[in-house]
Parts: structure tokens; C-alpha cells; sequence
């Protein structure tokens, strides 16, 4: 079988530096997480693009483990291409993670696979 | 237009069993334990049953188990995976089975022993992908964290309206004998809780108990000659929008807006005429969204509604009446008590906790991460 499973495909890209999506052909609309088609349609003719990167902080917690572990962000990013996922936002502290805070896709490697953080935007001068 | 199946079926049998700690017992003996006593409650035994549903979270073919432990054949059985609602969808199958013929006595089942076995919340088990396990949520809290941060962020709502909801269920528990946390709880001492996922604390997030519950359902005109006053199925609703909570669509607006459309429908009743709401409060924000949901009060304004013990005794709305997930049992799917509660209350059965009017119950149950809403409308024979 040459098609791979899209989340095996989505993780290949990452594990190559690239943060991918899929877009369906015919409505334009992104898809994530990877799926064999497009939710609703049930479109099956998917491209993988370059996601942007860009996103918004849809909802935030920050998950207190006992110490010595430390707190963490845990949040749902609203990418620009109109698909949510969860992610974390480092950079800043976990308590200042805001709703509304522009933040940009960078891939990270942690336990040993990577993996799709996000960290606030730079305000440009 | 009301529903065909309005008042066609009634909960003749109702029963907890095992509720806070059952050392040594199994699942699948406590779900049997409630199920014998449903089902003498409403004078019958395990012979006469031939529609069975039932979820036991760690018996994936629990169906099968139930029927073999009881000495069930039944004619129509279901198992399914909605989460914590199970039990109330189970209501609307078993009304559509008992009304098509395909089954006279129906039993609907339920028994965990997760706090003896285990002293941790039965989650579901594995999900589909990993999206969201990679970033390490607590699950469920933190789905439930992220619903209550975005409520917080467009409407306002605050910790201190969290913790209205705590305390008003420890209220209620505080008139039931069988809840399990009985003691003092204070506004205060919500603020101050330990943290777990923001803006959530341990005294925002539901029990770990033991516990078993069941009822027996049948049709309306075998329901009338049962020894107990019947609780009428007057509409039901359901609705799935997601499984994770990053493909829920608004995390502020929940699938209780659809199933309770539906079940009011069915009922041909508003919000208006509830009497008591017995809703699945796995989490202190669950309350809040559904009661909006479920058209109490306008969305937003949930945290407005529960201010100054409006569910608690003595309030606006009686909520809860048993104590809740929150402060009687919480056995991992708290489904099954929104239904034995709002019979106890239409039968008049419910002790100091008992309510001067009960004629009109909504039951609301929770499956997932806010994924999956299942409300059923019970009434006494005042309203069919």
C-alpha cells in the first residue's frame, strides 16, 4: 500500500522540520488533525500544505503538578487557517498565557519526537 | 410538536447501591446489586427483564456479562460508549424498544468500583489519535479547565461562581443520607483549594467513589399496576459534538442546547415547568454550561444564576437535589443517578431533601469531554 496513515505523513513532515495540514482540494477548507477526508464532505482528495504557523490562544489552563514537577501551559490555538488544535505556549510564564495572544508555531523535540509548541508573537517596533 | 412517545413508557424501578466506598465488591457485582433491587423495587426479578442495557467501563462486552451474571436472555440489549450520559440515551432506546413491542421489561444498569480498585477517576480508555496526549493534559480536568477559562474570558464568570456550584451540591448532600461527603464546605475554602488545572481546583472537580445504580423501565399501561408511583418518560434528546476538546466547536456553548431542544419538544414543556434538574456535574463549569444550555438563563449568565445559593436549598432552582458528582457519588459515570434521583423525587421518596413540588424532572447527563449531551424529561402522572 504506498499511502501512508495522514497522522504517520503529518509526523514524517514534522520529523523533517515541517509543520504541515491538509487542505481539500475542491472546498478550500484545511483539515486537522490528519484524517483519510475532509469531516463532513467526506472528500478523500487532500493536499498537505505548509501551515502557517500563526495562530491565536482560543482557551488556556495551567496544569499544577505536585512539586518538584513544575506548572506547564496547556492551550487551544486557533491557527489562521481556520482549524483549532491543542499545543502548549512556552516563552513566557504558564500563568501568563493569555486568550487574544498572538502566538507563532515553532517544532520543538521532546521525549525524543517532535513536536508543534507555539511562542507569542515578537511586537515588531 | 410533542413527541408520540410522551408519557408511553415510566421508570417503575429505581435503585443505588454501594454509593462512596465498596471494598471487595466487583463492578460487575455492585451493577447486579442495584439491578435485583430496581428490579424489587418495582416487584419484579431478573426473569421477567428482556431488554438489558448497561456500560461497565472496564468490561468492554459488559452486555454479555450483565445477562449471564443475572440469567437475562434479553430480547434487545445495548452497550454503548457515550461516556457518563450512557445511561440516558439507554432511557430513550429502551422507550423506543419497549413502544415498538421489541421488549416488555427493561433494565438499565450501571456499577463501578473505581474508588476501591483503583482510588483514581475509570477515564475512558484509549482515543483514536494522540493530538492531544502529546501536550499533556490532565484528563479529563483540564478539557473541562480550557471550557471554563473561554467561559470566564467572554462572560465574566469568576472562581467564586465555581464555587457557588460546590457548595450548593454539599448542601444537598448534606440532606441525603447516602451522599458521601457530608461535611462543612465554604465558599472560601473552594477559593483556597489546591489548583489542579486552571482555573479549576480539586473542590471544583467531582468525587472518586464506589457505586452502582439501576432502573426498570416499562410501558405506561404495566406501569399503572406496578407497587411504586411510576416517573412518566415525558421527552428525550441527544446530541454529539466532538470527542476531544479541541474539536469542540465553541467550548462555551455544549450539545445540551440540541438534546434539550429535543427532549423539550418531545415533553411539549419549556424550562418554565421543571420543577428539579438532576445534571451531571462532573466538574463545577459542567453545571454552569448546561443550566445555560438547557435554557435557565441566558448563555453567560450561568455564573449570575448559581450566585447566592440559587441552586442550592432554599434557591431558585432546585439542582442536584442528591448531592451531585460533586458530593454524593461519582463512580466515573454518574449517568444513571440523574435518573434514580429525579424518580426518588417525583415518587415523593426523597426524605428532608424531598422537594414540595416535583411533578417535572430534567435529567441532563455528560459523556467525553463535553462531547456527547443526553437529556430526559421524567414526570408524574399530574403532567401526562
Amino acid at each position: 500500500m504506498e499511502e501512508l496513515s495522514p497522522i504517520k505523513v503529518f509526523d514524517a513532515f514534522l520529523a523533517q522540520g515541517r509543520f504541515m495540514v491538509q487542505r481539500a482540494r475542491k472546498s478550500g477548507a484545511y483539515v486537522f488533525y490528519p484524517r483519510v477526508a475532509e469531516p463532513g464532505t467526506g472528500d478523500t482528495d487532500l493536499e498537505w500544505v505548509e501551515a502557517s504557523g500563526r495562530g491565536t490562544v482560543y482557551a488556556v489552563t495551567t496544569i499544577r503538578p505536585r512539586p518538584p514537577l513544575v506548572p506547564y501551559n496547556v492551550s487551544l490555538i486557533d491557527l489562521v487557517e481556520g482549524v483549532r488544535m491543542m499545543s502548549r505556549v512556552e516563552g513566557v510564564a504558564a500563568e501568563a498565557v493569555r486568550m487574544g495572544m498572538a502566538v507563532e508555531a515553532r517544532i520543538i523535540e521532546e521525549e525524543g519526537r517532535p513536536l508543534v509548541i507555539f511562542q507569542p508573537v515578537e511586537v515588531k517596533p | 410538536m410533542t413527541g408520540t412517545l410522551r408519557g408511553k413508557t415510566a421508570i417503575i424501578g429505581a435503585s443505588t447501591y454501594g454509593i462512596g466506598e465498596a471494598p471487595g465488591y466487583s463492578a460487575i457485582e455492585l451493577a447486579s446489586k442495584a439491578a435485583v433491587m430496581a428490579l424489587k423495587d418495582a416487584g419484579l426479578t431478573p426473569g421477567d427483564v428482556d431488554g438489558l442495557f448497561v456500560c461497565l467501563p472496564q468490561d468492554f462486552l459488559s452486555g454479555l456479562s450483565l445477562a449471564e451474571y443475572l440469567g437475562i436472555y434479553p430480547a434487545i440489549s445495548d452497550n454503548n460508549r457515550t461516556g457518563g450520559s450512557a445511561f440516558l440515551t439507554h432511557v430513550e432506546m429502551a422507550a423506543l424498544a419497549l413502544e415498538a413491542g421489541l421488549c416488555n421489561v427493561a433494565l438499565i444498569a450501571y456499577g463501578s468500583n473505581q474508588r476501591s480498585a483503583s482510588g483514581k477517576l475509570v477515564g475512558a480508555t484509549t482515543t483514536s489519535n494522540d493530538f492531544e496526549t502529546r501536550y499533556r493534559p490532565i484528563v479529563p480536568a483540564s478539557a473541562y479547565a480550557l471550557a471554563a477559562s473561554r467561559h470566564m474570558h467572554e462572560f465574566g464568570t469568576t472562581r467564586r461562581q465555581l464555587a457557588e456550584v460546590a457548595v450548593a451540591a454539599r448542601q444537598w448532600a448534606q440532606l441525603n443520607p447516602e451522599a458521601f461527603m457530608q461535611g462543612p464546605l465554604t465558599i472560601e475554602e473552594c477559593l483556597d483549594a489546591r489548583l489542579l488545572s486552571d482555573p479549576l481546583s480539586v473542590r471544583d472537580c467531582c468525587l472518586v467513589t464506589d457505586g452502582a445504580g439501576a432502573i426498570v423501565m416499562t410501558r405506561a399501561d404495566r406501569a399503572k399496576d406496578g407497587p411504586k408511583v411510576p416517573a412518566y418518560v415525558l421527552g428525550t434528546g441527544q446530541m454529539t459534538t466532538h470527542r476531544e476538546i479541541s474539536s469542540m466547536p465553541d467550548l462555551t456553548i455544549t450539545g445540551a442546547r440540541e438534546s434539550g431542544k429535543l427532549a423539550y419538544a418531545a415533553a411539549g414543556l419549556e424550562p418554565k415547568d421543571v420543577d428539579t434538574v438532576q445534571l451531571y456535574d462532573a466538574f463545577t463549569i459542567n453545571t454552569i454550561l448546561f443550566l445555560e444550555d438547557l435554557g435557565f438563563c441566558p448563555k453567560g449568565e450561568g455564573g449570575r444564576f448559581v450566585e447566592n445559593g440559587g441552586i442550592a436549598p432554599g434557591g431558585h432552582l432546585a439542582v442536584n437535589t442528591n448531592g451531585g458528582g460533586l458530593s454524593c457519588v461519582h463512580p466515573g459515570m454518574y449517568g444513571i443517578f440523574t435518573l434514580v434521583e429525579a424518580t426518588r423525587q417525583i415518587r415523593r421518596e426523597a426524605g428532608e431533601r424531598q422537594l414540595a413540588k416535583a411533578d417535572v424532572a430534567l435529567c441532563h447527563g455528560n459523556g467525553g469531554s463535553l462531547s456527547h449531551q443526553a437529556s430526559v424529561i421524567l414526570g408524574s402522572a399530574a403532567v401526562l
